[in-house]
């Protein structure tokens, strides 16, 4: 049986994670998640678990975020990727099984995928 | 909604967007008496009574005042198909509190669901927001203080990859011992723990 969690544990996870913070603080990739009633609704907050894992996954460093509603209830669960230099790009309708494919095409191969795009505001 | 964790997700929310610094969320369950209540607290900026009149009113809306829709007037649903109800009480300036009661063996009662992935989301957002939360069921408590968390982690963010899944195995685990069948109170492995 594996060992049981408690807050003693936190001195560790302290000690490991204070290393590599810096590098986390300046993460050009901001992520944000709508987390209104009408994206709850809609899965948002598996979508969002989704997210975590794969970039936990994948060693990526972003900065995970959530938002209420922002008018475009119909679209939910809608992930907002903004990047330094690039179009801020919202995705809808984002089920959780859409992650992986969508990961790695806009934070790895620098693609936008088109066919999940609701929303555009052009870099500046 | 499917499950009570996605309504508290959301009135958890209406606090972070009422500017609350903390939030408290109580879940109690009590077999004998056959309720459960879910009471959600925050320090935000309250509402008066004009506000709290028409918040539980489906089709008042304003995009200016985002934090009211139709969150509330689901979770009151909710709770009245279940021989419950929604109470609110809010002060403008100190803040506001929801409490729903359920008849716990009620039919129409849908699960409690994944509480761990709804305190975890919350404690994802912007702006950051302490979270107390006290789960009862019966005679057995858990307790999760962030601030207590933050004390111990020092510069070290809650959203930390590490600290995220330190977190969600511990929540995991404490709703697992407190959910476990009346009878069994020992940890197995508590020498372990030691």
């Amino acid at each position: 049986m594996p060992k049981l969690k408690s807050l003693e544990d936190l001195k560790k996870v302290r000690e490991e994670a204070t290393r590599d913070i810096q590098v986390r603080l300046d993460t050009g990739t901001k992520i944000t998640v709508g987390m209104g009633t009408c994206g709850i609704a809609a899965g948002a907050r598996e979508t969002m678990h989704a997210i975590l894992e794969e970039l936990k996954e994948r060693k990526i460093e972003a900065h995970v975020t959530t938002v209420g509603c922002i008018g475009m209830c119909a679209y939910e669960p809608l992930v907002d990727i903004e990047q330094a230099g690039s179009d801020r790009i919202t995705y809808g309708r984002v089920r959780p099984d859409m992650i992986p494919g969508l990961i790695e095409e806009h934070l790895i191969n620098g693609r936008v995928v088109e066919k999940w795009v609701v929303g555009r505001l052009p870099k500046g | 909604m499917r499950e009570l964790s996605l309504h508290i997700l959301d009135v958890l929310q209406n606090g972070r967007e009422a500017g609350a610094t903390e939030v408290r969320l109580t879940i109690d369950e009590d077999h004998s008496a056959d309720r459960l209540s879910v009471t959600v607290e925050d320090n935000g900026r309250g509402m008066n009574e004009e506000i709290m009149e028409r918040v539980l009113d489906p089709f008042f809306t304003t995009r200016k005042t985002r934090h009211v829709g139709l969150g509330l007037p689901l979770f009151a649903a909710a709770a009245q198909r279940c021989n419950g109800n929604l109470k609110l009480e809010s002060h403008p300036g100190q803040g506001t509190r929801v409490t729903a009661t359920f008849q716990l063996s009620h039919i129409d009662r849908v699960p409690l669901g994944d509480i761990t992935g709804t305190v975890l989301s919350f404690l994802m957002g912007d702006p950051p927001c302490d979270l107390v939360y006290v789960h009862r069921c019966d005679r057995q408590e858990f307790c999760l203080d962030t601030r207590t968390v933050r004390q111990e982690l020092g510069d070290v963010p809650l959203s930390h990859p590490s600290v995220r899944g330190w977190l969600r195995e511990y929540i995991t685990q404490e709703e697992e011992q407190l959910t476990r069948p009346a009878g069994v109170t020992q940890r197995p492995d508590d020498k372990a723990r030691r």
